[in-house]
Order: C-alpha cells, then sequence, then structure tokens
C-alpha cells in the first residue's frame, strides 16, 4: 500500500472532523420514477420520436419484416460489407445477398471495422424518455469496439425491451458489464454551438423497432 | 495545482483586457446565450426539476461526508474487477504515477479523452517532459492544442473561438501534429468536423495507450462512467490496450442506482440534451473486449484541503455541467482565461482559490470576480450556493490581508449609518442636495483606486425615497 495511500486517507479523516461518525442523513427521493405514461405502444411511440428528435432514423416493424428491411437499409446505404456479431439470428441477414459479411471474433482489428460499410446489432435495453439504445455486450451485441468503427449502424430494439425512464433501467443492468449508452449519432456542438451530427463514432444510426 | 496557469494577471487586470476584446464579447454572448435558452426548456421538460436537484445535492453531502468510507469500497471493488488503484496526493505526484505506466507500456504516445482533472495537474506538459505526446481528441480540446491556446469554458473549451478562426487553426497546425487539413477546407463546421475525424482516426487506430478522467465513480460497484458526445470518448476508452484514467477524489457515488439522479441532472443542465450522445460506462476489465490494463489514480491535489472548509466545501459537489457559467454575466463578458485557472466562470471562483490556496494574487482576486448576483445558484443542478462561498472567501482573503481591507471599512463605516436612522436621513438628504456636483466616477486614492476606476457612479435622484414616500404615500394619502 502506497504512502499516499494513507496520507489522503488521513486528510480526509482530519478534513471531517466535524461529522459525527454515527451521522445517518437521509437522502430524500420524491422525484418520479417515470415521467411518461407505461403503456407499450405509449413507450414506443416516444422512444421513436425522442429519436428522431436527435437525428436517428426510425424505422418500424414486425420480426417478420426484418430480413427484407435489412437488406433494403442496406441496399440504401450502399454498404458491401457488415459486420455481425457472431450470435446475431442468422434470419436477419436472410434477404441479404452479395454483401461481404464479417463475423465479430477476437481476430477482428479495428482496422478490419474501418474498412466495413455497416454494422447490425440488437441491445439490451431502450429507454424512452432520454431516447437512449443500451448496448452491454450481451446477446446480438458483439465486442463494444463493432458498434463504433462502421460509420452505419443499424440497431434492432423489440418492444419487450424499451423502458420508460432512467429509474427503470438502471436496476434492469448488470453493472459487471462493459456499457455503451447511445443517443442518437455522434455529435458535435464545440464550433459556436452548432450541432454537427457525425465526427468520431457512426455518423448514422438506423434503429429498427420491432413491435 | 500545476503552474499551468501561473503567470496570469489578477481577475481585474485580465478582464479588463478581456472585455475590451469586441470579437471575444460576441462569440461569447452568442454562445452563451444559446445554451441559456436550450437549457431552460430542457430543464423545463422535467416537473420534478426540483426533487432530482435536492436528491442530487443531498447524495452528493452524504458521499462527501463519509468520503474515506466510500473511496476504500470503491478501491476494493475495481480491484475485484481486475483494475489497480493509485493515490495521488498532489498533481506532482500523479502526474509521475502516468508517466511511469505509460513508459512501463513501451509507449511514446497517448490519446486523451477531455478531462477537467488533467488540465488541472497539467499533464500534457508533464507527459511532455517525459518525452511523451498526448492528443487531446474532443474536437474543442483539439482545437486549443493545435492553437497552443488554454481552455475557456468547462463544456467548451474553444468557446472563444467562432469558425473561421477555427478553419485558420486547422489549415495552419494540423500537419504538424498528424494528418494535414483538407486543401479545400472551408469554415461550415460539418466540413471542420470531417477534418478533426479523418485527422484523428490514424491516432486511434494505432493508438495503444488512452488517458481519460471520468463524470462519475460507483463505490459499490466499482464502475467508471464518461459522457461524452463525439465518440472520441468511446475510441479511447475501447480501443487501445491500456487505459488510465485519472479522477478527482469527489467523483464518487455510492450506488449504482444514483446514477438514475446524475445521469439526468448533468445532461440537461450542460449541453441542455435529455441524454448525450454517447455514455461509457466499465468496471475493472473485461476478458476479450476493451483494454486489458485498467488504472485509476484518484486525485486530491488541494480537494482535502477544500472538505476541510465547513463552508466552502460544497464546491465539490460540482458536476462540471458549466451551467453556472453561461448564466454568469461577468463570465459572459470577461471570458474564461481571465479566470486565470482550468476551472472559470463562477465555479471557478470558488473552487480554484480552495484548491491552490488564496496565497497569490491571481487566486485571492477570484472570490471578487462576481456580481453576488446569484444566477449562479438557480442555475446549479447541485444547488452549490456560489454567492455564499464566494462572500466566505472574501472573508478569508480580507483576513489574511492581502484582500480589500478598504470593502472591511467601507462595510463598517455603510453599518453604523444603517444603524442610525437620523443620520442616515440626513446623509441621503445631503447626497440629493448636493446632485449636480457629484463627479460621475469617484476619484478614490490608494487601494480603492481599483474599484472606483471600474465602476461608473449611479445618477442621484431628485429627491430621498423617504421624501418621496412621504410626499406620496404617507399619511393622509391614498395607498394605491
Amino acid at each position: 500500500m502506497s504512502s499516499s495511500r494513507e496520507r489522503v486517507l488521513a486528510r480526509i479523516r482530519a478534513a471531517l472532523a466535524d461529522v459525527p461518525a454515527t451521522e445517518d442523513r437521509p437522502v430524500h427521493r420524491d422525484y418520479l420514477p417515470t415521467h411518461i405514461p407505461e403503456d407499450r405502444p405509449g413507450l414506443l411511440a416516444v422512444l421513436a420520436e425522442n429519436l428522431a428528435d436527435y437525428r436517428a432514423v426510425v424505422h418500424r416493424g414486425t420480426e417478420a419484416d426484418l430480413p427484407e428491411l435489412i437488406a433494403r437499409l442496406l441496399g440504401e446505404r450502399g454498404s458491401t460489407s457488415v459486420a455481425v456479431p457472431a450470435d446475431l439470428p442468422a434470419a436477419w441477414l436472410g434477404a441479404v445477398t452479395g454483401v461481404r459479411v464479417v463475423t465479430d471474433s477476437p481476430a477482428v482489428t479495428p482496422g478490419d471495422l474501418d474498412a466495413v460499410g455497416t454494422v447490425i446489432t440488437g441491445c439490451a435495453l431502450a429507454v424512452a424518455e432520454t431516447g437512449t439504445i443500451v448496448l452491454d455486450a450481451g446477446p446480438a451485441q458483439g465486442r463494444r469496439l463493432l458498434t463504433l468503427v462502421p460509420d452505419h449502424h443499424v440497431c434492432v430494439v423489440r418492444g419487450d425491451q424499451v423502458v420508460a425512464s432512467l429509474p427503470r433501467a438502471l436496476p434492469l443492468l448488470d453493472p459487471t458489464r462493459p456499457q455503451t449508452w447511445i443517443s442518437g449519432p455522434s455529435a458535435t456542438s464545440d464550433i459556436e454551438l452548432d450541432r454537427v451530427e457525425g465526427v468520431h463514432g457512426p455518423r448514422c444510426l438506423e434503429v429498427v423497432l420491432i413491435e | 495545482m500545476s503552474g499551468t496557469y501561473l503567470g496570469m494577471p489578477a481577475f481585474p487586470e485580465a478582464a479588463a483586457v478581456s472585455t475590451q476584446n469586441a470579437q471575444l464579447r460576441a462569440n461569447l454572448s452568442h454562445a452563451t446565450r444559446t445554451i441559456r435558452d436550450k437549457r431552460a426548456a430542457a430543464v423545463a421538460e422535467l416537473t420534478d426539476w426540483p426533487e432530482l436537484r435536492q436528491s442530487g445535492r443531498e447524495i452528493k453531502d452524504h458521499t462527501l461526508r463519509h468520503l474515506d468510507r466510500y473511496l476504500l469500497q470503491l478501491e476494493e471493488a475495481v480491484t475485484a474487477a481486475g483494475g489497480t488503484v493509485h493515490w495521488a496526493a498532489d498533481a506532482e505526484e500523479a502526474n509521475r504515477i502516468v508517466a511511469d505506466l505509460v513508459k512501463a507500456t513501451g509507449e511514446r504516445e497517448v490519446v486523451k479523452v477531455k478531462s477537467m482533472a488533467t488540465q488541472e495537474i497539467g499533464l500534457n506538459e508533464a507527459l511532455a517532459a517525459e518525452g511523451i505526446t498526448a492528443y487531446e481528441t474532443d474536437l474543442a480540446e483539439l482545437i486549443v492544442q493545435l492553437a497552443d491556446d488554454r481552455p475557456s469554458h468547462i463544456l467548451v473549451p474553444a468557446i472563444h473561438r467562432n469558425r473561421t478562426e477555427i478553419r485558420d487553426i486547422f489549415a495552419d497546425r494540423m500537419a504538424t501534429w498528424g494528418r494535414p487539413a483538407p486543401e479545400d477546407l472551408t469554415d461550415s463546421p460539418a466540413h471542420l468536423a470531417e477534418a478533426a475525424r479523418l485527422h484523428l482516426r490514424e491516432k486511434f487506430l494505432r493508438a495503444k495507450v488512452a488517458v481519460s478522467g471520468a463524470n462519475f465513480m460507483i463505490a459499490d460497484t466499482g464502475t467508471l462512467v464518461v459522457v461524452e458526445s463525439e465518440g472520441n470518448g468511446r475510441m479511447c476508452l475501447t480501443l487501445p490496450e491500456t487505459l488510465i484514467s485519472v479522477v478527482g477524489i469527489e467523483k464518487v457515488l455510492p450506488t449504482w442506482n444514483d446514477l438514475e439522479v446524475f445521469l439526468q441532472l448533468l445532461p440537461r443542465s450542460s449541453t441542455a440534451e435529455r441524454m448525450n450522445p454517447y455514455t461509457s460506462l466499465w468496471t475493472g476489465t473485461t476478458a476479450g473486449d476493451g483494454p486489458r490494463h485498467f488504472h485509476l489514480v484518484l486525485l486530491d491535489n488541494g480537494r482535502t484541503d477544500t472538505l476541510a472548509d465547513e463552508v466552502g466545501r460544497q464546491a465539490l459537489r460540482c458536476i462540471r455541467c458549466s451551467a453556472c457559467l453561461n448564466v454568469c454575466p461577468v463570465y459572459e463578458r470577461a471570458g474564461g482565461h481571465a479566470y486565470g485557472s482550468v476551472y472559470p466562470g463562477p465555479i471557478g471562483a470558488i473552487l480554484t482559490p480552495q484548491l491552490r490556496g488564496t496565497a497569490s494574487e491571481v487566486d485571492a482576486s477570484l472570490p471578487y470576480a462576481s456580481t453576488l448576483c446569484g444566477a449562479c445558484y438557480d442555475a446549479c443542478p447541485v444547488a452549490i450556493d456560489i454567492p455564499e462561498v464566494l462572500v466566505h472567501l472574501r472573508e478569508r482573503v480580507a483576513e489574511q490581508g492581502t484582500g480589500h481591507r478598504a470593502e472591511r471599512a467601507a462595510l463598517r463605516a455603510a453599518t453604523w449609518l444603517l444603524d442610525h436612522p437620523a443620520a442616515y436621513t440626513a446623509a441621503t438628504r445631503a447626497a440629493v442636495g448636493t446632485r449636480r456636483l457629484h463627479p460621475r466616477r469617484l476619484p478614490l486614492p490608494g487601494p480603492a483606486k481599483a474599484w472606483s476606476d471600474t465602476r461608473d457612479l449611479p445618477a442621484m435622484p431628485e429627491q430621498t425615497f423617504r421624501d418621496w414616500w412621504k410626499k406620496n404615500r404617507g399619511e393622509g394619502k391614498t395607498a394605491r
């Protein structure tokens, strides 16, 4: 143990000499658990609206529509290569033809992904009120770099993965998993506070909401 | 704090220069007004904002009052998750720890996520002295670094530059740091952002070591949290093999669920967004995903001195949102550089003199860089009573004899006058009677000259308020 550790701790204890050792002041939590009604269609509508407000492109559909929709999005984007997590449901790429598929594995480097047009993933959950999608490297998500290096991210969100608010979301998440929370595409306001979409992460985020 | 800003003049001299800079004032007034309006709208969306603010304040106060316990819990959790925790008593020690960790990897360059803590300790300069190049990757920090400039705002460090200046900086300087700017670079923000993307991507893809700060650390899980917009943070936090995070000891929160309060307060207060585009959360290391080595450097550097002050310790609640800067009439006119510190604006005026002490002229001047209008307190998402701490620090400066002794004398005189109504009435009548003879400024001698030189006297009315009241609202008159 370093001596600085003991020094800093001793300074803290000396600084708090006025605080009774047994003090236990209550923390009030009178804020709202959610700001919106929690019916399923309502949650999906709010999520779609908030994502679109931050310049994500939102598509709605059913599980059955997914293969055709994904093939169409790749075509519109002109992507000739697509990165996917190893456990992406095979059906999602069922209608995709003539596109190079890069499957996530430890052998795939950032440089490899830099040459890929589109990445397709699922998610852990989504928060309607804030327009946020949470990835935690769980099923159908792959490593964190997968959704970072390619310029076009297509993310599939199932209806039952949408919750209303942060107080609803946090208890469902596992802190031991690495997490990336995404609220719209990469953006900056550093130049005269003008918002510009797309600096380092994916400049285009397309979200597919499955009813 | 380090000598980063040493040699800067005290606030009154620095402000006297910057308030004459028309370009700077135009940039600042446009920027702060824009973000002020947006923020008000974002906050108004949440009907429970006062309750969130109260919880945020109470969670932070509770944590600070048991800081030793939560830091030990954090250390245990980070270590259990595969990270290594280092303790740094001051800037020099933190810089040495980081430099040694970088050298142990065999690397000579690092990529950096925007971090106030590493600016505060002058890490980039310390690494340069060891032959290590630190690349700032936040767009605004990149602008500041390329221009060999200093940040002037907590959230938007290049707020004092407009798009034409930024275009010129990129065109002139990018080539000396890496990939040159495109030949046909224009001053459109989108084009400038694209140039930064190309310039930095080669660095992200080859970087082996990254340095970051953190917005929050969670004691019970060992999780670190970085909020950002551009994706440069994600690049630095996930692509390199080694990640070193330098974080002030006050950034700890007790539990994972506490994030539900702070991740509502912070984005709306700082960028006026419901949520910032990217938030990264990691707990130690994860096999096969992200850095293989994670080091957390816990930084004191004056924070325990701040904690020891029972009035001033509330400054440690600060979550660095910068809302107080954007509402401050002094910051809007004087700009960030005038504060002589990486923490400008109202929060800087109370945080910097506490972290560094009030021995130097710059630091002793900072508690006076305010009109005490209270707008900062209203805007603060964790309810730091900045005016209260400013007044408290003015007392401290006055006591050490380097401050405004004249102010104390004036206040004593005013107190006597207000305690003696007949004398007060006589004095105000005398002032009205002689109004045509009054100068526009007080020609005060000695130390009071600095005060009087920068202030025009208000014009004296034709009669005193008391005389006006007697005539218009006194007995026999109908109050309306």
